[in-house]
């Protein structure tokens, strides 16, 4: 992460907003819900660094929360994680440099080189006060690469000799228009585009259909049903009569030794075959054999309604009483599953 | 091959008017209302039947998106958030939505918002698009004008759209941390659960789109959903908008078929591959964060998610970066590993400690200057981000990294045993040549 300070002493005593701002200001703000000004905090601070010549002081930062009634740290915390606010003097012209990978390998190590020649180091200032640099992070032009940023709009397909061009004009007091600077609209292609050519586009022949397709026959249910009441969450075992006691599986007596290792089956760990055991239950057969009383009565009696049925016991229990493997039972007997294993092997 | 009478984007380079007089004439706000008349049901329906993946880079199906938004309004208001933080590298192509036809996305966010049972929409941008941000308020206040939206409009459905703005953090791409962002706090992804459409911008049900998604809809449901599957593979479906960068000869942005092989895309409309497809080395076909395909794999690969997974790499965003033989792929890979270093939020170890590292070791061995056994470490330190995080941003520092190792591994060792060649180990030690 970017590890970001600012200074205390370099934005003096006091910020105040342009009388100008003041709409601007309050455009944003209006765009909030009343109680969640606080999210005006980034255009807030953004606003604040334009009316402070390009950078974030801390006065403007508090200014900034003031008129949100944030607490000064949350908007120290905004200020210096979001790397669009520079916390310290930048030049007139600010250039921002796209150095990543896609610009890169369009040539932008050449273009840092002619800021660096030019300018100077990242974020120094001319001494006329006109130009500084930094690099940043895709600015999101990359079929237009290398570019850069100056203030607030991007200059694309950029060489050193186009750059040092525009730096030599801003530095001169001269305007340079934004945009592309090699022959292409935006980002077609170079020397012209390959599609939307053709001329009934935009003669708007696409407005002739009169009717959507795929509307369903009948009328559509144009008002909305009256939301529901909010249903009252009940569980399952509370909508059905208590399982009654004769429900109950039938008991088996085996000897040691002979019982199936019921873990084999998803949804059964350690805790549960010891229930089911204290219940008589020690065979694959047993289970597979439950008729839906049966399942009820385990349920209950386990607490966990409708899980027997959603893990499907009776199915898995089926294949392995008749010898076969389940994909979970596999991994089980390899050894993979950790909740499958008696406490002693864990 | 996509013909124009088939494009979306009909004024994807600007050529053309980008106000409401334009975009009325090339198709946008026509049947609006009928559509919003249908209701959520048939909107999520015919989304879903068009085949239509998120467009952001993970490819969810949208109709099904935004079926989990509760079926009724309760106490608490329900919002559309749009995802216009496009800041992945070699992503540009909301960009264009937004500066040449911003009516279609402010009418598909009112049609998504009819689906989803919302009002209000927030459309958040990178804090540097600057020229789109003015582009898209224009048309925003022209859509009020007109009274296509707000209050009591002509479509039938109260509807309120609002432009917001970030400041230059990549991890507000993260959907729940573009929501903290948007809440006025440090970009830093929520844990999910909750997701955003129990408890999203304000604690309220939110879904959020990418713009491209969200754009594609009005089209799609006036023209039908047949007309949108009709194009690419099954399972990946429609048209999409393809950014190509770097070593070809015009790097463009042109909205083709899903499926397109990568030989037809960059011939037709970049121009071939600087010097020619031998010159060809590798190829990110989704923005930086996922995996590199060598030369010899891409070449005839369908631009889609599922073939592309197949290459153990995706289509993300169809952010085609594009590298020819005179590339250092392990510096390309290492500016990369700074750019996610750069733009971690530093809420989870794994990520915050790992991008550091994962990217000081590239630098080393950009030089040679590694220990063969180095190689395997960069290996497993990426294994120990990659999942580990709350937000996908250690994966995607991870896999361009598992990407290099994965197919040119040779490549980094022949750099090591070149830089110690010349240079004498004594016991684990190098000593300088002199």
């Amino acid at each position: 992460m970017a590890l970001r300070r600012f200074d205390l002493e370099a934005g003096g005593d006091s910020f105040a907003f342009k009388p100008e701002t003041e709409p601007t200001i309050a455009f944003w703000l209006g765009k909030y819900p009343q109680d969640k000004k606080r999210s005006a905090v980034i255009p807030m601070l953004w606003l604040a660094q334009k009316d402070n010549e390009g950078w974030l002081s801390e006065p403007a930062m508090r200014e900034v929360a003031d008129r949100l009634e944030m607490p000064y740290i949350r908007v120290y915390e905004v200020a210096t994680f979001y790397t669009m606010f520079r916390l310290q003097p930048v030049g007139k012209h600010h250039i921002q440099l796209c150095g990543t990978t896609p610009c890169m390998l369009r040539g932008a190590n050449d273009l840092k080189e002619v800021c660096q020649k030019n300018i100077g180091k990242p974020m120094s200032v001319t001494d006329d006060g006109r130009l500084s640099w930094e690099e940043v992070e895709c600015l999101g032009a990359c079929a237009n690469a290398p570019m850069v940023q100056i203030n607030d709009y991007y200059y694309e397909d950029l060489t050193p000799e186009s750059l040092t061009e525009i730096l030599a004009k801003l530095q001169n007091g001269a305007e340079v228009k934004p945009g592309t600077f090699v022959d292409r609209l935006n980002s077609a292609p170079e020397g012209g585009a390959t599609t939307l050519l053709e001329g009934d586009l935009y003669d708007g022949s696409r407005n002739a259909v009169s009717e959507l397709p795929n509307l369903p026959k009948d009328a559509p249910a144009e008002p909305e049903p009256a939301p529901a009441p909010e249903k009252k969450t009940t569980l399952i075992k509370d909508s059905k009569p208590a399982p009654k006691a004769e429900d109950k599986p039938e008991m088996v007596e085996v000897a040691v030794g002979e019982e199936d290792d019921l873990k084999r089956i998803k949804g059964i760990g350690p805790v549960n075959e010891k229930a089911l055991n204290e219940l008589g239950i020690y065979k694959f057969s047993q289970i597979a054999a439950w008729t839906p009383a049966n399942v009820d009565w385990v349920e209950d009696f386990m607490s966990f309604p409708g899980r027997i049925e959603r893990e499907d016991w009776i199915a898995q229990a089926e294949t392995l009483a008749g010898g076969e493997e389940t994909d979970f039972s596999k991994r089980v007997d390899a050894g993979e599953v950790e909740s499958s294993k008696d406490e002693g092997e864990a | 091959m996509l013909q124009d009478k088939d494009r979306i984007f009909t004024n994807l380079y600007g050529a053309h008017d980008p106000g409401l007089e334009g975009a009325k004439k090339r198709g946008a706000w026509h049947l609006t209302r009928e559509m919003l008349a249908q209701g959520p049901d048939w909107l999520c329906t015919q989304v879903k039947e068009s085949g239509l993946r998120g467009r952001g880079g993970a490819g969810f199906p949208t109709g099904l998106k935004w079926t989990f938004m509760p079926k009724s309004v309760g106490e608490r208001p329900h919002y559309l958030v749009v995802n216009a933080d496009e800041s992945e590298p070699g992503t540009c192509k909301d960009r264009e939505i937004m500066r040449h036809d911003p009516h279609l996305l402010i009418e598909g966010c009112m049609v998504a918002s009819r689906a989803m049972r919302a009002h209000k929409c927030y459309v958040y941008l990178r804090g540097e698009y600057i020229a789109e941000r003015e582009a898209l308020e224009k048309a925003v206040k022209e859509a009020y004008e007109a009274k296509l939206i707000g209050k009591d409009n002509v479509n039938g459905w109260d509807f309120d759209l609002y432009v917001h703005h970030g400041a230059g953090a990549y991890i507000c791409g993260e959907e729940t941390a573009l929501l903290e962002s948007l809440e006025g706090k440090k970009g830093q992804p929520r844990l999910k659960p909750p997701f955003p459409a129990n408890a999203g911008l304000y604690g309220c049900p939110t879904t959020v789109n990418n713009v491209e998604s969200i754009a594609v809809v009005p089209t799609i449901l006036r023209r039908g959903a047949q007309w949108f599957a009709g194009f690419g593979r099954p399972n990946n479906t429609g048209t999409k908008l393809f950014c190509i960068s770097g070593h070809v000869n015009k790097p463009c942005n042109v909205e083709e078929e899903m499926s397109i092989t990568f030989k037809d895309l960059i011939d037709t409309h970049c121009g071939g591959i600087r010097g020619g497809w031998d010159n060809l080395k590798a190829v990110i076909p989704g923005g930086s964060s996922v995996p590199m395909v060598p030369a010899e794999q891409i070449m005839d690969a369908h631009m889609d998610f599922d073939t592309l997974r197949d290459l153990q790499s995706g289509l993300g965003t169809a952010a085609v970066i594009v590298m020819d033989k005179s590339t250092d792929l392990i510096q390309a890979i290492a500016r990369i590993a700074y750019f996610y270093k750069h733009e971690s939020c530093g809420q989870c170890t794994p990520c915050r400690e790992g991008t550091g590292w994962m990217w000081r070791v590239l630098e080393q061995m950009v030089k040679g200057d590694a220990h063969h056994d180095d190689i395997e470490k960069l290996l497993d330190v990426s294994k120990q981000v990659e999942g580990h995080t709350i937000c996908a941003l250690g994966d995607a520092a991870a896999w361009p990294v598992q990407g290099l190792i994965r197919h040119f591994r040779h490549e980094i060792e022949d750099r090591i045993t070149q830089y110690r060649a010349p240079r004498a180990l004594v016991q684990g030690h190098t000593v300088a040549a002199e």
